[in-house]
């Protein structure tokens, strides 16, 4: 079944998967936002405390989902992977570099003889959160703007801009898709923690929180889309793979794959509609439609920005360097293989979310900071 | 790629890169063998108590968990880097061969990686939110997952010590797979799985061993640390005993695929029939490849050894650098020169193959392709400017190979004693064994390092053995960008690691939560 499909269409069904993994990336992102919290939303150790465990129980789903995006991306795309890590050297190496701050930050934070004391871990976190996610959200915002490189007869990158990725943070589109996604996880966060965490004070501010940061996140989202249906895009020829710039491109992606735009839409609706529930009403559970609509609204903009004939990794300079699911591919080969590999997703989806409802069953208390297994607590 | 490449290639970056990739592997080398081996030791642990019931074992299995959680989450900090690392720091070795290597990079984040991160949570956390069963199996899960990442990351690296299952494709200029099942079956695939991971087994379970006799030297926790040392070195000493078979199939592999490697760790310059395996010598400083005297001021070798483990024959001839470099007619092997000729033949071909295409000339374009696969066998030669540079650091390699070796030997036999103190209930009133006991730890990471080492340091110059040099693999970046993330990681790896030790021996120092 998988062997008979033709490269074209492998090369879209990856382009679907790792869209897939994207969005759920930008939905797991809520630890990210729950971090930086921490400084903002509790008053005292204990709900610190609360706080950290709650997002502790999580942190490396969202890690792991990352690192799965670099590997499919490896895999299905890899003249992206060879283009865009190895040409915008400085924003991913900053990006990962506040992931590895996270990584150790949740074990070692009040571990006694951690060296740099639990401010500077709860700093390393609010760091990832907001550094790491803006540049996370700059180098996503590249698959519409462009960026300066150029590609010779063998592929070999030529990045033009000094900063090298980093400029990127520095165009309005970019930044805003930036702050939107530090905000979004902000609210993302906060109704994560609701719906984990039973605690009377801690939930009045988280609810405040969700409502703050979506009233900070709107401006943001309004300018990307409303950017995004005004500017050029990069469209390209199938058939001969000529890449040209062309007015309105991504309106015209939207507008010629409704399904997309449907996506875009029930996404953002899902995402006020968990707002509103938790923020507003007694609910704990906004986090499902929001996490379920940032799911649709992420996968929305990828595949806006790879499908429809569109270049999804832009020169900006050399129309005909820019990547396009077409000739930033695998082999048929490859794509054949790893679509059988790809089989094995909805089995882990499967477990993770038995895990997740397993220990997830009953909230976390303060009761569980005085357990017999307190002592394991981060 | 046209030959001006050569000329172009700034090899201070390269040696950046290279640099900091050994950085990186080598801090998260640090961690990820006890992850491997300690993942199996708790899930042993836990067994125990699920089946006895006895609470004491729990509080042992919960001591070790905390020391693994420690350790993990800095493993996982050093992976994020490597992987990603293929990317920013050698970009064209991505392009080059990512239709081959990025497969088993996702295929790890898919089955492996997830196990290990959705169950760990599960065993640290779920004490209390899980039955007994389901937390004995998600302990079991995080050591199979842990040790299936180790798997594909393994297949990997076997396949840049031994490309198979590829061929070339002119058209986009780069390596794509052709055989699934031959990348991940390859004999140095799966020799690199199992001697990788039985290190790290026998490396976790010296750390148990060096952590209970510390405990029975301080006198504290005195069970505790008689159940794990029992366990540990039964575990230790099957896996050291394997680790002892796989590292001999090991070189069996390099003598086949990689002649070159093999003949550098040994010292050996000039070939034989009937070698003999130097078992240990000191290496002549000034020795150059033509010359004439002993590569050795001493060395004590077991005769017709190596022929043995090269070719699983006595007999056999064995080739030393000086003929894999030179050429040897007798036994039929092509110089270097010879090889750099074609190779350099294959990247002007393919230039004038690419040339044609974009004209349209499709005749010469068949006969430049013609001419490219008549010698594409030797591609990666054609980059190199002379000769030498075929031949990876002798020293490093030899003396690495040497200590990494002896100490393999050294490990069941440190393990049977132990076990057999033990049980004769000796062991705590033998202080000099304990100490010997606490100090084998670092002999364990001595070896687990040494051993990358040889393996990758062995496979200079090539990033694709034959294929891909590392000048031609690497990113497009100045000097500075590669040496300001160097020292950016060293520092902070350093700190982290020394962040980690302490962390580690105040934990230790605090001993089990319950007695």
């Amino acid at each position: 079944m998988i062997g008979n499909l033709d490269h074209a269409t492998l090369q879209h069904l990856w382009w679907l998967i790792v869209s897939v993994v994207g969005a759920l990336f930008v939905f797991l992102t809520f630890v990210q936002g729950g971090q930086t919290l921490l400084l903002t939303t509790a008053h005292d150790d204990v709900e610190k405390k609360l706080i950290v465990n709650s997002l502790g129980r999580k942190w490396e789903l969202t890690f792991t989902t990352l690192v799965l995006f670099g590997g499919a991306l490896f895999a299905a795309f890899p003249l992206f992977y060879a283009t865009s890590f190895g040409g915008a050297y400085w924003v991913w190496m900053l990006i990962l570099a506040t992931f590895v701050l996270q990584a150790v930050s949740y074990e070692f934070r009040t571990k006694p003889g951690n060296l740099l004391g639990a401010r500077t871990y709860e700093a390393f976190m609010f760091i990832n959160g907001s550094v790491g996610l803006l540049l996370v959200g700059a180098a996503l915002g590249t698959f519409f703007t462009g960026a300066s490189f150029t590609l010779d007869d063998y592929n070999r990158v030529t990045w033009l801009h000094s900063l090298r990725g980093l400029e990127a943070a520095f165009s309005l589109f970019n930044l805003s898709m930036g702050l939107f996604l530090v905000f979004l996880a902000r609210v993302l966060g906060a109704l994560y923690l609701c719906n984990h965490i039973r605690h009377e004070d801690l939930h009045e501010r988280l609810r405040r929180a969700v409502v703050i940061n979506m009233v900070i996140a709107l401006p943001f989202l309004l300018y990307v889309l409303v950017r995004l249906v005004t500017m050029d895009g990069f469209a390209v020829d199938p058939a001969s793979g000529q890449v040209t710039v062309e007015s309105f491109k991504y309106l015209k992606n939207l507008l010629g794959m409704p399904v997309v735009l449907i996506m875009l839409v029930a996404g953002l609706l899902l995402v006020i509609a968990g707002v509103v529930m938790t923020g507003k009403g007694r609910s704990t559970r906004g986090i499902w439609p929001a996490g379920v609509g940032t799911v649709l609204t992420a996968l929305s903009l990828l595949l806006t920005a790879g499908f429809h004939g569109s270049a999804f990794y832009p020169s900006a300079v050399d129309p005909a360097s820019s990547l396009t699911i077409f000739n930033a591919s695998s082999s048929h080969f490859t794509l054949t293989a790893m679509s059988y590999v790809a089989l094995a997703v909805p089995f882990v989806l499967a477990y993770i979310a038995c895990v997740w409802r397993m220990m997830d069953r009953r909230k976390f208390t303060t009761d569980d900071l005085e357990s017999e297994n307190a002592k394991n607590l981060y | 790629m046209e030959v001006i490449v050569l000329e172009s290639i700034d090899w201070s970056q390269v040696n950046w890169s290279r640099g900091q990739f050994a950085l990186t592997a080598m801090y998260h080398w640090i961690f990820v063998p006890l992850t491997l081996g300690l993942s199996f030791l708790l899930a042993f642990f836990e067994s125990i108590y699920v089946k006895t019931g006895d609470e004491r074992w729990k509080a042992l299995t919960k001591f070790w968990m905390k020391l693994f959680a420690i350790n993990f989450a800095i493993g996982v900090a050093t992976g994020l880097i490597l992987e990603f690392q293929f990317g920013t720091n050698w970009s064209n070795y991505s392009w080059m061969v990512g239709d081959i290597f990025g497969a088993p990079l996702a295929i790890e984040g898919i089955f492996a990686f997830f196990l290990e991160a959705t169950f760990f949570a599960v065993m640290f956390f779920g004490w209390d939110r899980v039955s007994k069963k389901f937390h004995l199996f998600s302990t079991w899960m995080v050591a199979i997952g842990a040790n299936l990442s180790a798997l594909w990351i393994l297949v990997a690296n076997g396949w840049m010590q031994n490309p198979v299952g590829m061929v070339f494709n002119p058209d986009t200029a780069r390596f794509e797979m052709e055989n699934f099942w031959a990348v991940l079956g390859s004999p140095s695939a799966l020799s690199r799985f199992t001697h990788a991971t039985s290190s790290g087994f026998v490396l976790a379970a010296l750390f148990v061993v060096a952590v209970s006799c510390w405990f029975l030297l301080r006198d504290r926790h005195k069970l505790l640390a008689k159940r794990s040392i029992v366990v540990a070195c039964v575990f230790g000493f099957i896996s050291s005993v394997y680790l002892a078979g796989s590292g001999d199939e090991s070189g069996h592999i390099v003598a086949q695929a990689q002649p070159m490697k093999l003949a550098a760790i040994e010292g050996l310059y000039d070939g034989e029939v009937g070698s003999g395996l130097n078992v240990f010598g000191i290496l002549r400083g000034d020795k150059q490849l033509d010359d004439d005297q002993s590569p050795h001021y001493f060395a004590l070798e077991i005769p017709y050894a190596l022929s043995f483990l090269a070719n699983r024959d006595i007999n056999s001839f064995v080739p030393g650098l000086r003929d894999l470099v030179r050429g040897n007619e007798e036994h039929g092997i092509i110089s270097v020169e010879q090889k750099m000729q074609n190779g350099r033949q294959a990247v002007s071909a393919l230039a004038a193959y690419k040339a044609a295409r974009k004209n349209g000339d499709e005749g010469a374009a068949q006969t430049a392709l013609r001419d490219f696969r008549a010698h594409e066998q030797h591609l990666g030669y054609g980059y190199l400017t002379h000769p030498e540079q075929a031949v990876p650091p002798v020293a490093l390699n030899f003396y690495s190979f040497r200590i990494m070796v002896a100490l393999g030997f050294f490990f069941p036999l440190l393990f049977a004693v132990l076990f057999y103190y033990t049980l004769k209930s000796r062991l705590a009133h033998t202080p000099w064994l304990l100490w010997l006991g606490v100090f084998s730890l670092f002999l364990g990471y001595l070896a687990s390092q040494t051993g990358w080492i040889v393996a990758e340091v062995g496979r200079q110059p090539w990033a694709i053995q034959g294929m891909l040099p590392v000048g031609v693999a690497t990113s497009n970046l100045t000097t500075g960008a590669v040496q300001t993330t160097f020292w950016m990681f060293a520092v902070l790896f350093t700190i982290l690691l020394i962040a980690e030790i302490r962390i580690m021996t105040r934990q230790i120092s605090l001993g089990p939560e319950e007695e």
